[in-house]
């Protein structure tokens, strides 16, 4: 189980959350205002940012979906998906892909050549599919159709079940096609 | 009615401009009319024709080709192991560049005429290569490694990838097109300042020795064919390398072209 505790982080001036403690064990999601420190929250759980006070623990190995894709331009959807899944299938991957809407055309160009929702898409299953105990998924519907993010929600809910996994998600419809617990984090409920 | 003149194509302009400055060569010679001052194109390469048929000709082109790229390769290892230190500790980072400066900042002539203090003439051209191309090759990897997509590198971080995945997907990518850069600028130096030594130390069986002797016995036609010698495998051995290199980029980082699905 994921163990937030008396998280606290400050930009300069600007005290982004205090006191912030929550725990999570199964799908949840995180929301807040924009501005609020969504994004800073998720890099302190991968470890890219520490926090002033507080812990985090059980939060074991991470797959990561950040906020920007982050894959790698001149390797293929596939080939980005197997650098970090080590020795997966490139048929098990296209398979995964495509139940996401990426065609065997897509799955072969660079990264750089996919569009923006495309991108996404792939980034999605890169994590989904990467070896690890916590899902972050840091705004999944990015640049998606109501239909993209259909399949998009139906692939997080395939691979999360059993993990625990964290979701920023702030539209309506990502809420709603996830279906998890939403901890609202301007008013987080007490630890259990 | 205007007509429209067709730009030439690079290759056509660049025949071009070879043609108009041999001829202009030509022209000076005829005018000059003395063959110890100036010798005719035809005249340099009708000497540089004759030279290759001989053994000689090749045992010193072998000489100073192995030496020259002796250093070239050792300023390669040299560049990246610095570079790493350098990485490793700002300090250390201070401690190398200084006198990677003062290396640049130096004359070649300076430092030759230093280095016959310390190593042989045999390997004097090993040695001015390797401080020569250091300092290019170090600033081109330097350069490369500032490249490397920061975003990229937190993604591996947190996808725990490994250093191999890493180095081929993320750094080399950044790193080649400098480095491919420094070493094509590295490679000329390499020779330029590596026929220099061997023209001031003179070494036995080099290619600069025998500049140097062609010019001492006023062969300014031998002299021309040296130089014509020198600068075509210059030329040849940089598209060589830099078709090696391409294609072990290609190989190693596998670069997707669209074509490829």
């Amino acid at each position: 189980m994921l163990k937030v505790e008396h998280l606290a982080k400050r930009f300069g001036e600007k005290q982004l959350f205090e006191d912030l403690s929550f725990a999570c064990r199964g799908g949840l999601i995180l929301r807040a205002p924009s501005g609020w420190g969504k994004t800073t929250l998720m890099r302190i759980l991968m470890g890219l940012e520490t926090a002033d006070a507080g812990s985090v623990s059980g939060a074991g190995r991470m797959c990561p979906l950040f906020q920007e894709d982050r894959l790698i331009p001149h390797l293929d959807a596939v080939q980005n998906v197997q650098i970090v899944c080590g020795d997966l299938a490139a048929q098990k991957i296209t398979a995964e892909l495509a139940a996401v809407g990426l065609g065997a055309k897509e799955c072969c160009l660079p990264a750089a050549r996919l569009s923006g929702g495309q991108k996404r898409r792939a980034a999605l299953i890169r994590a989904l599919l990467a070896p690890g105990d916590l899902v972050l998924l840091d705004e999944p519907f990015t640049g998606l159709d109501e239909a993209s993010a259909a399949l998009a929600a139906k692939a997080i809910h395939k691979h999360c079940a059993g993990r625990t996994a964290l979701a920023a998600v702030h539209d309506p419809l990502g809420i709603q096609l996830l279906g998890w617990p939403v901890l609202n984090l301007t008013n987080p409920a007490p630890l259990p | 009615m205007k007509k429209s003149v067709r730009p030439l194509l690079p290759n056509q302009e660049r025949a071009f401009a070879l043609l108009f400055w041999l001829a202009v060569w030509q022209i000076a010679a005829l005018v000059i009319g003395q063959k110890i001052l100036l010798v005719t194109p035809l005249e340099a390469l009708r000497c540089f024709l004759a030279m290759l048929p001989q053994p000689a000709f090749w045992a010193r082109v072998i000489f100073s080709t192995l030496r020259i790229l002796a250093g070239f390769g050792l300023a390669v290892l040299g560049a990246f192991l610095l570079a790493a230190l350098a990485r490793s500790h700002r300090m250390l980072a201070a401690l190398i560049e200084l006198p990677l400066q003062a290396i640049k900042a130096t004359p070649v002539a300076s430092f030759i005429i230093l280095a016959l203090l310390w190593v042989s003439s045999r390997q004097l051209s090993v040695l001015i290569s390797f401080f020569m191309a250091l300092p290019i090759l170090y600033s081109a990897v330097q350069t490369g490694l500032d490249a490397a997509d920061p975003a990229l590198l937190e993604m591996a971080q947190v996808f725990r990838m490994g250093l191999c995945a890493r180095i081929r997907a993320i750094w080399l990518p950044g790193l080649l097109p400098a480095f491919r850069r420094g070493c094509s600028v590295a490679l000329g130096i390499c020779w330029k300042s590596g026929i220099a030594a061997e023209v001031i130390g003179l070494p036995g069986g080099s290619m600069g020795e025998a500049l140097y002797r062609a010019k001492i016995t006023l062969s300014t036609a031998e002299v021309f064919a040296w130089s014509i010698a020198i600068v075509l495998l210059s030329a040849v051995l940089e598209r060589l390398f830099m078709a090696l290199l391409a294609a072990a980029e290609q190989h190693i980082v596998g670069i997707k072209e669209e074509s490829q699905c």
